[in-house]
């Protein structure tokens, strides 16, 4: 191949602005708005890139996002983009690009030797090759050798990405004629309009192939449009790809800037799309047809027009339609000499002046190693060339109308898939609606926005020339010699086609999974057509029959930074923050996340075990401070609110006396325990819900719906007033001194507020709920103020807490002071099958007599089965660690070893000087007393299952 | 991403909702509901392709309503508030 600049022309290019890159080391020069595959192929570099999987030698093929071959890593300010693509990326001054797939460069890759074993490598040979001993052993080496770019693992953004909710009446996707003249009609009708297109400028196919609309010139035209478009205040953007089209007709555009800021993810939501997405010139299939140097007819005529940049001095040109020939003409006019091989008789009419044909003539190979030397004809005759043209008809770019969904009809006159029936919302318009010429192009336009449109605006008319088609299939053939390329970018051969069918992997799906078809970054863009035609033929089949397969988004590769936007690092799930998380952070509060909420773990800044202990031997002998803000605060109001608490507890609650608690289980429908936690009752008509601190959100949907299912709106109302108010516990021996000398205003003695009551009282003229219930099994006071005024509370706690050796307590240390009293934990210390009575608390399920969530299931048949996972506690030997969290209890009767349980809970307990458990054994109630195996990662322990409490059983120290 | 009709709040994108069940499934109170029918309300679900009517809730405003859509193509076509009529239904 010897492609080289032209002295003149290239409508894109800036002859006053050149400038230097580097590709694969050496030194590249361009000018402003050339790509980087133009300023490749002006510069005579032939091999950009290796395959996939043989590592073949590989040049530029097209001009746009149908490129296949020429993948790049691009290294420049703002840090480097894998696996662009060079026919889309401008090229800059100073950046530096590098081949991928190739070790050390493209030219002189060292895996080039795969391909001579390349018959030891058909489709899916991984699959059946390195199967023994393990895969395992070989993916490292073959993962290195295949592959694409390289992620740079130290890139951090710059900035978050853009992501834009947009909306409007007419989105068009596609700014080549056809959408152009959508654009225009619907904004002429009086609609908001966005007019997308994935070039660096508008235009489409008008950019480099003759038309002219209204009597000017094609591009004249269309930059009037659009400078018409925006003057009214429609949105036109470049170098912006609708990738994705969504239910309810969401389009996911991602819009690339050329200033170095991450890209922009737009959702919009229009009313009408329109879809100019245009076709995509296919690949002819003949032995070697991937040889550098051997590119698209239509990419050509772009190089030449928008690029000045010639693609060779001795082409041939192969085609089976007209297309192919305003490119052959173009290019023997720069000079190049020109011979086109037309596998139609009936062709010669077309061609221009200086330009041989041989018609009915089909190429059969290319020969050539690192770059195209000739082609061999089917009836013997060889060309020289240094540049092939193909062109094997046009595929339209349905993406994204099958995306939405849309049916795809066979056209025998294009020789490819059309979108069939209309899609509700969606138009579709120009070469992707199988139009040929520019004034069916320009007439699909007006007509594909339905109601959208106007009969009274003028439609722009064709004054030019009209391109025609005349395509006839030219489709890979079985049994054909030579090795002929179906799928570039996977590296997929008409002979990998044909085994998978032998294979029996006859439908399009598993031709493409069983071959790699059609998938990777290109999706098909040039390959798809050859591939299913080949596997017709094959299988006896017309193309019709055979279908496509679904295509999925992305059209193109998006940034996972557009995708992620705002969404990344502490942004990605954004967790609750206590309202006193800066004072414990001042007080050395080491924070974790606990289902969803960022709290306090242990205080300190030594070693954390020791701390956590120390935790636990003060707060059980002296007094502990503790921000159980998380708690949830859910009340329930209204005249029925007692027969609604009723309805949703497993124990009964409309006993509960005004100013008392109660602590209870709500189950699901299925009967298996969902939360549990204590209910406050303030008056007749009001309680407070207690849950659990992650399970809050769930508990208050569920309250609402059988509010609304049950109950109705005007009995009892819902208001989760957690996030409200901070709840700062006392809990401790000394628990009721501390608290008495906060001055709360409250009556503390233990006949005005015994264990499981609720009193009220004011600090520093806020009021206060001060509840006695213990987590911890000690005396304990939690105290509920304003969340906005509760650091100075929190500060007066500590202040007053120095005389009695307050501690402050972590999650970690309250886990452990929980575990020794046998206290659960909701999801931790049960499981999806843990109901009420498997928890020791069978009253309710044999005493009550009204209805509640859950009820029927407690009396089906599984729920009395005796052999059901029971909580229990579990004692070690003196001296033995900790057992592990997860370990199975096992048993060997008659049968295999099988699990009877497992460990929910294990902690070592510092007042107690030895560990303690809580455990699910099967049939563990009665069992008490029994030693049972405990096994965990191969090693066998035994362990005594004793009563889940192990701690003060007698519950002395709630009242000490 | 679907947009949904909310009778409160109006058209909002589907990750506002959570989904509530087959409309119709009623809840058999006491104790004495057979076996079957106990577990037909729990667990056996029409699953229609096609024409379906749900109940959906909205997180952002609470509340539970009725919407009829179309399981295959995904089309709804049209919501409404649960009145006193519509209770467990
Ligand atoms: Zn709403």
């Amino acid at each position: 191949m010897s492609a080289s600049r032209l002295p003149n022309g290239g409508s894109d290019i800036d002859r006053a602005r050149p400038l230097t890159f580097t590709f694969d080391g050496g030194r590249i020069e361009g000018f402003a708005g050339d790509t980087i595959a133009s300023a490749l192929l002006a510069s005579g570099r032939a091999v950009v890139g290796r395959s996939f999987k043989y590592h073949r030698p590989r040049g530029i093929w097209g001009s746009g996002v149908e490129e296949p071959n020429a993948l790049v890593d691009i290294e420049r300010a703002g840090g480097r983009v894998p696996n662009a693509r060079a026919t889309t990326e401008p090229a800059k001054d100073g950046i530096v690009v590098r081949s991928v797939n190739a070790t050390p460069t493209a030219l002189a890759d060292r895996n080039a030797v795969l391909d001579r074993f390349a018959r030891f490598l058909p489709a899916a040979f991984y699959y059946k090759t390195f199967m023994w001993p393990d895969w395992h052993l070989f993916e490292p080496r073959i993962r290195a050798m295949a592959g694409l770019g390289v992620v740079d693992r130290n890139w951090k953004p710059r900035q978050m990405a853009d992501q834009i909710n947009h909306h409007c009446d007419v989105l068009v996707v596609g700014a080549g004629p056809a959408g152009l003249a959508a654009a225009a009609g619907a904004a002429a009708a009086g609609h908001s309009v966005a007019l997308v297109d994935d070039s660096t400028r508008p235009g489409g196919s008008l950019r480099h192939r003759a038309g002219d609309v209204d009597s000017v010139e094609g591009m004249a035209w269309v930059d009037a449009m659009v400078a018409k478009l925006k003057s009214e205040g429609q949105l036109v953007l470049s170098d912006t790809t609708a990738f994705g089209l969504y239910d309810h007709n969401l389009v996911a555009l991602n819009q690339r800037h050329r200033d170095g800021r991450p890209d922009t993810l737009w959702r919009v939501r229009p009313r009408r799309i329109v879809l100019a997405t245009g076709a995509i010139e296919r690949p002819v299939p003949f032995a070697n047809n991937d040889l550098p140097g051997i590119l698209s007819a239509d990419a050509a005529l772009a190089y030449l027009r928008r690029h000045g940049v010639l693609v060779g001095q001795q082409i041939v040109v192969a085609t089976n339609n007209d297309s192919a020939y305003e490119a052959a003409t173009a290019l023997a006019a720069a000079g190049a000499s020109v011979t086109v091989v037309d596998c139609r008789r009936d062709c010669g009419a077309q061609a221009g002046a200086g330009i041989r044909v041989l018609a009915g003539r089909t190429v059969v190979a290319a020969r050539g190693r690192n770059a195209v030397r000739g082609v061999l004809l089917d009836d013997g005759t060889n060309l020289a060339a240094d540049c092939v043209l193909v062109s094997g008809g046009w595929t339209p770019t349905v993406h994204l109308f099958s995306q939405a969904k849309g049916k795809l009809a066979w056209s025998d006159d294009l020789a490819a898939f059309v979108p069939g029936e209309a899609v509700d919302g969606i138009g579709v318009a120009g070469a992707v609606a199988g139009t040929v010429s520019l004034s069916e192009t320009l007439a699909s336009g007006a007509a594909a926005l339905g109601p959208f449109g106007s009969s009274s605006t003028p439609v722009a008319h064709s004054t030019g020339a009209e391109a025609t088609l005349g395509v006839v299939g030219l489709w890979p053939k079985p049994k054909a010699k030579g090795r002929v390329w179906i799928d570039y970018q996977s590296d997929v051969t008409a002979k990998d086609v044909e085994l998978a069918a032998r294979e029996n992997f006859v439908s399009v799906e598993h031709l493409k999974r069983y071959t790699t078809l059609g998938m990777a970054t290109d999706q098909g863009k040039t390959s798809n057509l050859n591939g299913l035609a080949l596997l017709a033929d094959v299988t006896g089949r017309g193309i019709a029959e055979v279908g496509t397969t679904t295509y999925r988004p992305p059209f193109t590769p998006v940034p996972f930074a557009s995708l992620a936007g705002a969404r990344r690092g502490s942004m990605h799930a954004p967790v609750r923050r206590l309202p006193l998380e800066a004072s414990h952070r001042a007080a050395s509060g080491v924070f974790q996340e606990y289902g969803g909420w960022l709290r306090p773990a242990y205080y300190g800044s030594g070693d954390a075990e020791a701390a956590i202990q120390d935790g636990v031997r003060r707060a059980r002998q002296s007094v502990a401070l503790f921000d159980g803000s998380t708690l949830g605060k859910i009340e329930v109001i209204g005249p029925r609110a007692a027969d609604f608490v009723d309805f949703i507890y497993y124990n009964t609650m409309s006993t509960l006396k005004p100013g008392h608690c109660r602590y209870g289980f709500m189950l699901s429908e299925n009967g298996v325990v969902f939360d549990d936690g204590v209910l406050v009752r303030l008056d007749e008509h009001r309680f407070i819900v207690s849950c659990s601190s992650s399970h809050v959100a769930a508990v208050h949907a569920r309250l609402e719906e059988w509010r609304q299912d049950r109950f109705g709106r005007d009995a009892v109302y819902i208001h989760n007033a957690t996030a409200q108010y901070a709840t700062l516990t006392v809990s401790g021996p000394n628990a009721r001194g501390l608290v008495e000398a906060l001055d709360l205003g409250a009556t503390l003695d233990d006949a005005s507020l015994p264990h499981m009551a609720v009193a009220a009282g004011r600090f520093a003229g806020d009021e206060v709920r001060i509840t006695r219930v213990s987590f911890t099994g000690d005396r304990s006071y939690e105290i509920s103020i304003r969340a906005d005024r509760a650091e100075a509370l929190w500060t007066r706690m500590q202040q007053e807490g120095c005389a009695f050796d307050a501690v402050l307590l972590g999650l970690e240390s309250l886990m452990i002071l929980r575990a020794e009293k046998g206290y659960i934990v909701i999801g931790k210390d049960t499981d999806g099958n843990t109901m009420p009575h498997d928890l020791g608390v069978a009253g309710p399920r044999t005493k009550r007599t009204g209805e509640f969530v859950g009820r029927r299931s407690l009396f089906i048949e599984a729920a009395d089965d005796g052999n059901r996972n029971q909580l229990v506690g579990l004692a070690v030997r003196e001296g033995e660690a900790p057992l592990a969290t997860g370990a199975h209890g096992v048993e060997k009767s008659g049968g295999p070893l099988r699990s009877i349980g497992f460990v929910t809970s294990s902690y070592r307990s510092p007042i107690l000087g030895r560990p303690v458990a809580l455990a699910l054994i099967e049939r563990g109630a009665a069992r008490h007393g029994e030693t049972i195996d405990v096994q965990h990662l191969g090693v066998v322990r035994q362990a005594t299952i004793v009563a889940p409490c192990a701690f003060d059983p007698e519950g002395k120290r709630l009242h000490a | 991403m679907q947009l949904f009709p909310c009778p409160f709040c109006g058209p909002r994108e589907e990750s506002e909702f959570h989904y509530g069940g087959e409309a119709g499934n009623l809840r058999p109170d006491g104790n004495d509901v057979t076996a079957e029918r106990w577990a037909g309300y729990l667990h056996m679900r029409d699953n229609p392709k096609g024409p379906t009517r749900e109940i959906w809730m909205h997180l952002t405003c609470g509340e539970f309503f009725a919407m009829s859509r179309d399981s295959v193509n995904h089309k709804v076509s049209g919501s409404s508030a649960l009145g006193e009529t519509e209770h467990g239904a």
